[in-house]
């Protein structure tokens, strides 16, 4: 099971992405998952609140967007999407297929964060 | 309080990618040929690979091979008695291999003197598909005691694999093995893969295995 260090890229790769908003807080996290990227949510879901623990993006819900496997079949000169990954055959024909389109993504899509109130007034140190 | 939504499109495994592709530039030009060799444990990865070093270097080719395992350096003890120079990564728990850790077990070597590389990836059908190695072929192998539907179980993998490997078909017969089966769900699976049926102790489909390392050896050198 490799989730927990997918989740902790995720969390490195948000906690970077935060340097222009100082101070900010992560609500939520987004992520495209394709069906062939061999990764479990519930698993996912389980490591990102242990990755977060600590970092700016703790707290944060995941939302995982599920992508299918899609590829393109010569035979009907078009992109289908498959069922499931038991079989990589055109739903439409029956031919079997081998150019892929999508379903390897593991993306993380967008965030969205709670910007830090702007400071009011000068800071006056004693 | 302002909320802000943050377009960031970007891989989650990026770094590994990019080192990847690091590599991938490196192994191109010093004209190396470099194998990713992806299976469940005990499937026979370490003995198939012993016997291709073995046979390469007897054919006068420059081998070398990097084999990753949670623990212990016994397989590359075993595949250094080949000859040919061997580095054993131990993850310590990790379920793959990473592109980074090939990256710093390469310290020192010259590649350029290199014909092929082998990587044993850690004995998993699961994680070692999401990590690009820098390798040019990946190879899913499968051995005749593990049920013809393995591709089925493990679609991820092997469709991801560029060639496939049946090892101990020497076997075959007392472990009631179903070749068509076998063959036909790698072909759902992975339609158009080039598949060998090896077995490691007799040497059966070995010439046929090492034809083809040759023939994409060649390609990548052009």
């Amino acid at each position: 099971m490799h989730e927990l260090s997918i989740v902790a890229s995720v969390v490195d790769s948000v906690t970077e992405s935060l340097a222009a908003y100082p101070g900010a807080r992560v609500l939520e996290v987004r992520l495209r998952v394709g069906a062939l990227a061999a990764v479990v949510e519930d698993s996912l879901q389980f490591c990102f609140g242990i990755a977060a623990e600590g970092t700016p993006v703790e707290g944060a819900r995941l939302v995982v967007k599920h992508l299918p496997v899609t590829m393109y079949c010569n035979a009907c000169a078009q992109t289908v999407e498959l069922e499931g990954v038991q079989s990589f055959r055109c739903p439409r024909c029956g031919e079997l297929l081998s150019d892929l389109r999508q379903g390897r993504e593991l993306e993380i899509e967008s965030i969205e964060i709670e910007e830090a109130p702007a400071r009011v007034g000068i800071e006056v140190t004693p | 309080m302002t909320t802000r939504i943050i377009e960031l499109r970007q891989g989650i495994l990026k770094k590994n990618d990019e080192l990847a592709r690091g590599l991938r530039d490196r192994f191109t030009s010093a004209g190396v040929l470099v194998l990713n060799l992806v299976s469940s444990p005990g499937t026979g990865k370490t003995a198939f690979l012993e016997r291709t070093l073995r046979e390469l270097r007897a054919r006068g080719a420059c081998v070398a091979a990097l084999v990753g395992d949670l623990e212990t350096d016994n397989d590359a003890r075993r595949l250094a008695a080949s000859g040919a120079p061997v580095r054993q990564i131990n993850t310590h728990g990790i379920c793959h291999l990473e592109a980074e850790m090939v990256s710093k077990h390469l310290d020192g070597w010259e590649l350029d003197g290199l014909d092929y590389l082998f990587i044993e990836n850690v004995g998993n059908l699961v994680c070692p598909s999401s990590y690009d190695l820098g390798e040019k072929i990946r190879v899913a192998l499968l051995s005749v005691t593990e049920g013809e539907d393995k591709p089925l179980k493990y679609p991820t993998l092997f469709n991801s694999a560029d060639a496939a490997v049946i090892t101990k078909i020497d076997i075959a017969e007392p472990c009631g093995f179903d070749r068509a089966t076998a063959l036909n769900n790698i072909n759902e699976i992975r339609p158009g893969i080039r598949v060998f049926e090896t077995s490691a102790k007799t040497g059966a489909g070995m010439d046929e295995w090492l034809t083809y390392l040759a023939a994409q050896r060649g390609h990548a050198a052009s």
